[in-house]
């Protein structure tokens, strides 16, 4: 071996070290731009967001736009709150899950059970498809099969029949996965002792799943709950309280659609995405936490 | 044995509710659609001209797919660099230890973010970051837009690409880094060869969330009926569109709006297929 090869051979090894440490700082800098949109959305929520929040915020119904204009020119806070908001997304979820839970659970027990075959491969690809649907294009079936044809005007029923397409496609992934984990020597004892097939469903691979399919309903309604598009186009929006099916209903994520577009009502946006966000967070973090606690077990 | 039948029938039953949904969402939007197509044909796709006012009507869906397709690709473009990154840093350099999982929790955290939100941050605070710059008069348009799409499909490129980066055999890495490679080289030479259609599918399938998001980018692209001549002008998406004109519709305009929604179900059904059908290829 010669002196040159030897100074060329720590010449490449010295500019490849370099390549490498600068291939990890940019690294490093682009995921810590990563994270930095979170902590701007997050803070501003927080920084705007806080002083509109209090008792009545969460009493009153959203005031409208005189309210506002009248309190704004007289230099107070405006008034009211968002309780018709409040009360219609959880109307909503609770009709959208009625709809998707039994549907999502059973359907995913059934490909379950049928494992790999043409027609659950079918359905699988199906429930794909559906997950990808864009949710505007949800609003415009709940348009199309609720609002035109059963309710003639816009209504709850047709933006849960929207969300709950939505959640299926969740469910039923999420149910055929925690399936898979449910011991198969528990469902055969339950066969060998007699048990009919529907009790063991009911009474053994439910309840030995309960926090899988319960995380993945938790995870489906965190989804849909922030939802703005498919109920524009179908429940559209209401200022008092409801409870009724075939009636118009508020939504949170439709007031702060409503607050956005009333140059009055600036003032509430904030503290209305502040509430969302932290109903969507709670729900993940149940969620992550009902994982954390299965897999140590 | 005859409850077990029962049984048996019922969830077939149940699963044939999601065929029967899906194949009457097809049914449903082909028919609502069906009016505009019958009027224009297939020019409805081609024809750049939309016009609702009664008496000079016109509808063509170009402006539209070209906003949707634009916004998205530069969406996916803008997210690839940070996206990408972030899973070098959670799946590669930083594997199973804590800052990794701290920073998988807080991208995770972008997707429990409300489309309106997004629209909400982008509009108090990106515009008028872009109206400073200089970029554009009013702060909306395309490029304003395809920022926050970006910044919505982030969690969902990445937590794809962990998973797809932590499959690559721990063997072939080592086996690069016995023979002296840097880790720069095993990214390069095993890494990324190995993981390559795992990686575009995740992408693929991140595209395909860019293409339907509407709240955000109806707040943001400022909602021109025209075909977008450059990065800072404004547009409208197939989504922003149909939010913004699906109120007020009848006839032959809600026609178009389902045909439109027709449409963009359509390519985000490919897209979506393309992307799981890579992955599967995959694993």
């Amino acid at each position: 071996m010669n002196l040159g090869s030897d100074i060329a051979y720590i010449d490449t090894f010295h500019r490849r070290k370099v390549r490498n440490t600068i291939f990890k700082i940019i690294v490093i800098v682009l995921s810590v731009i990563t994270t930095s949109p979170i902590i701007l959305i997050l803070s501003k929520l927080i920084i705007e967001g806080v002083g509109q929040i209090n008792l009545d915020f969460f009493t009153q119904l959203a005031p409208d736009t005189f309210q506002a204009m009248s309190a704004k020119m007289s230099g107070e806070k405006i008034p009211g709150g968002i309780v018709n908001g409040i009360t219609g997304t959880l109307f909503l979820v609770l009709l959208a899950s009625l709809i998707a839970i039994p549907i999502g659970i059973m359907a995913g027990i059934y490909l379950y059970e049928n494992g790999s075959k043409r027609y659950t491969n079918l359905i699988r690809n199906i429930a794909d498809i559906m997950q990808g649907i864009p949710s505007i294009v949800l609003g415009i079936i709940g348009y199309i099969w609720i609002v035109k044809n059963i309710t003639h005007g816009f209504s709850a029923l047709a933006g849960s029949v929207a969300l709950a397409i939505m959640m299926l496609p969740l469910i039923i992934r999420s149910t055929e996965e925690t399936m898979k984990m449910v011991p198969e020597s528990i469902k055969e004892a339950g066969a060998a002792l007699g048990v009919p097939y529907h009790r063991i469903i009911l009474k053994v691979m439910i309840p030995s799943s309960f926090s899988g399919l319960m995380t993945g309903i938790l995870l489906a309604v965190s989804r849909i709950i922030g939802e703005t598009a498919p109920l524009l186009l179908t429940t559209l929006g209401s200022p008092v309280i409801n409870f009724e099916i075939d009636k118009p209903t508020s939504a949170v994520p439709l007031l702060i659609w409503n607050f956005y577009n009333d140059p009055n009502m600036i003032d509430l946006i904030w503290s209305s995405s502040l509430f969302l966000m932290g109903f969507v967070l709670i729900l993940n973090l149940i969620s992550k936490r009902i994982i954390a606690h299965r897999e140590k077990n | 044995m005859k409850s077990e039948k029962i049984t048996k029938y019922v969830l077939f039953a149940v699963s044939l509710i999601i065929l029967l949904i899906f194949a009457g969402m097809v049914f449903s939007l082909a028919g609502g659609a069906m009016p505009v197509f019958k009027e224009y044909g297939l020019k409805f796709i081609i024809s750049a001209d939309w016009n609702p006012t009664t008496g000079r009507e016109s509808y063509g869906a170009l402006p539209f797919i070209i906003g949707t397709l634009i916004t998205s690709l530069l969406a996916l473009l803008i997210c690839f660099p940070l996206s990408f990154s972030t899973s070098l840093f959670i799946a590669e350099f930083y594997h199973k230890t804590r800052v990794a999982s701290v920073l998988g929790t807080i991208v995770d955290l972008l997707a429990g973010i409300p489309s309106i939100v997004y629209g909400l941050w982008g509009f108090y605070t990106l515009r008028p970051v872009i109206i400073a710059l200089g970029l554009s008069d009013q702060g909306f348009g395309i490029f304003t837009s395809s920022i926050i799409l970006a910044i919505m499909i982030i969690p969902y490129a990445t937590s794809l690409s962990n998973e797809i980066i932590t499959m690559v055999p721990t063997e072939l890495k080592e086996a690069a880094y016995s023979l002296g490679a840097t880790r720069f080289e095993v990214i390069f030479n095993v890494i990324i060869p190995n993981a390559r259609s795992g990686i575009v599918a995740s992408y693929i399938l991140a595209l395909g969330r860019a293409l339907g998001e509407t709240m955000a980018v109806t707040m943001l692209i400022g909602n021109a009926n025209i075909i977008p001549d450059g990065l800072f002008s404004t547009g409208n998406t197939m989504a922003s569109l149909i939010a913004n004109q699906f109120g007020e519709a009848d006839g032959l305009k809600l026609s178009a709006l389902i045909a439109i929604g027709l449409l963009l179900f359509l390519i985000t059904a490919i897209v979506n297929a393309l992307g799981k059908y890579i992955i599967r290829k995959f694993s």
